[in-house]
């Protein structure tokens, strides 16, 4: 049983609005921590799943979901790779600040 | 106001409250357990209005196994917290300025085109009826018309496997070059300069 008749389809694309806007402002913000920066990528891909279902949903058409499902195998995928990337920068760096990178050290 | 209506903000409330913690908590492993808590109320959003294969898709495979993944890499790497800087104070009045802008611009769209009733032009699949449930709709959809792009996803799935283990895997990195900085400040002038004598006309054996 769905709600479309009380909840029109506005709030949900203000509310992929807000989160869009939220992980891109999380992404300036904390641009000096990788982490960080991939958690906020995994936000503004969870506002486009958002505002995708919602369309699909009002619409009556099921290629909203399908398309979901294809952003979330790939969301997953590059989340795998640059965790991976990560550990590799980590463990020859000791840190995961990209500013205080530097080679010359002692 | 319905009940409906309230049970949408009260879970829409959580789900920008958890988005907005994750990103300025500076503790690592809270950022990650408050974006768990955005996908799980954005999956409750989405049962609430009818899509609960993607809200099950959602929880098994974004909280599941990806949120849990951060949760791996992030205990692993120990990192000490007061040493991840954010950026310098005095930008962030105009990054605010710049994050509320680009909302009120989207907003101001929205607002200007739904004047008409929203229709879908093409492509009508399958009607979301109620006898039908949605999984099986999905298989109705998925494995007829889109089955290209479903093993092709699988291809990237398994693309991002291969990356993922070599990256990870002590053999390829072990021949990884690498900075020894007490051997390279405690060089000697015996074990680097070596002084020879250099006949006329002759060369020098290295």
């Amino acid at each position: 049983m769905s709600y479309i008749n009380i909840i029109s389809i506005e709030n949900f694309i203000i509310l992929s609005a807000i989160i869009f806007v939220i992980g891109l402002s999380g992404i300036f913000i904390n641009r000096k921590s990788i982490i960080s920066i991939l958690i906020s990528i995994e936000l503004l891909i969870l506002s486009i799943n958002i505002n995708f279902v919602a369309f699909s949903v009002y619409l009556n058409d099921m290629v909203g979901q399908i398309f979901t499902l294809f952003t979330i195998a790939v969301a997953g995928a590059e989340a795998a790779i640059g965790l991976a990337i990560l550990i590799i920068y980590f463990k020859n760096k000791s840190s995961i600040s990209v500013d205080s990178s530097s080679e010359i050290k002692g | 106001m319905e009940f409906v209506q309230i049970i949408f903000y009260l879970f829409s409330f959580i789900l920008v409250a958890a988005a907005i913690s994750s990103v300025y908590i500076k503790n690592t492993v809270f950022s990650v357990l408050s974006l768990i808590l955005a996908f799980v109320s954005a999956a409750s959003l989405f049962i609430l209005i009818g899509a609960e294969f993607i809200a099950m898709l959602l929880i098994v495979v974004y909280v599941g196994a990806i949120a849990v993944l951060f949760l791996f890499v992030v205990m692993m790497l120990n990192i000490d917290i007061p040493k991840v800087k954010r950026i310098n104070r005095k930008y962030l009045p105009i990054f605010g300025l710049f994050s509320i802008i680009l909302l009120a611009e989207i907003l101001l769209i929205i607002k200007f085109s739904f004047s008409n009733q929203i229709t879908s032009h093409n492509n009508i699949q399958l009607p979301l009826s109620s006898e039908i449930i949605t999984i099986k709709l999905a298989g109705l959809v998925l494995y007829t018309k889109y089955l290209v792009a479903f093993q092709v996803t699988g291809m990237i799935l398994f693309v991002a496997m291969i990356g993922a283990i070599v990256l990870a895997d002590k053999n390829v990195t072990k021949n990884l070059k690498k900075q020894n900085i007490f051997d390279q400040v405690n060089r000697n002038k015996k074990d680097s300069i070596e002084i020879v004598k250099v006949k006329n006309n002759e060369g020098l054996d290295v």
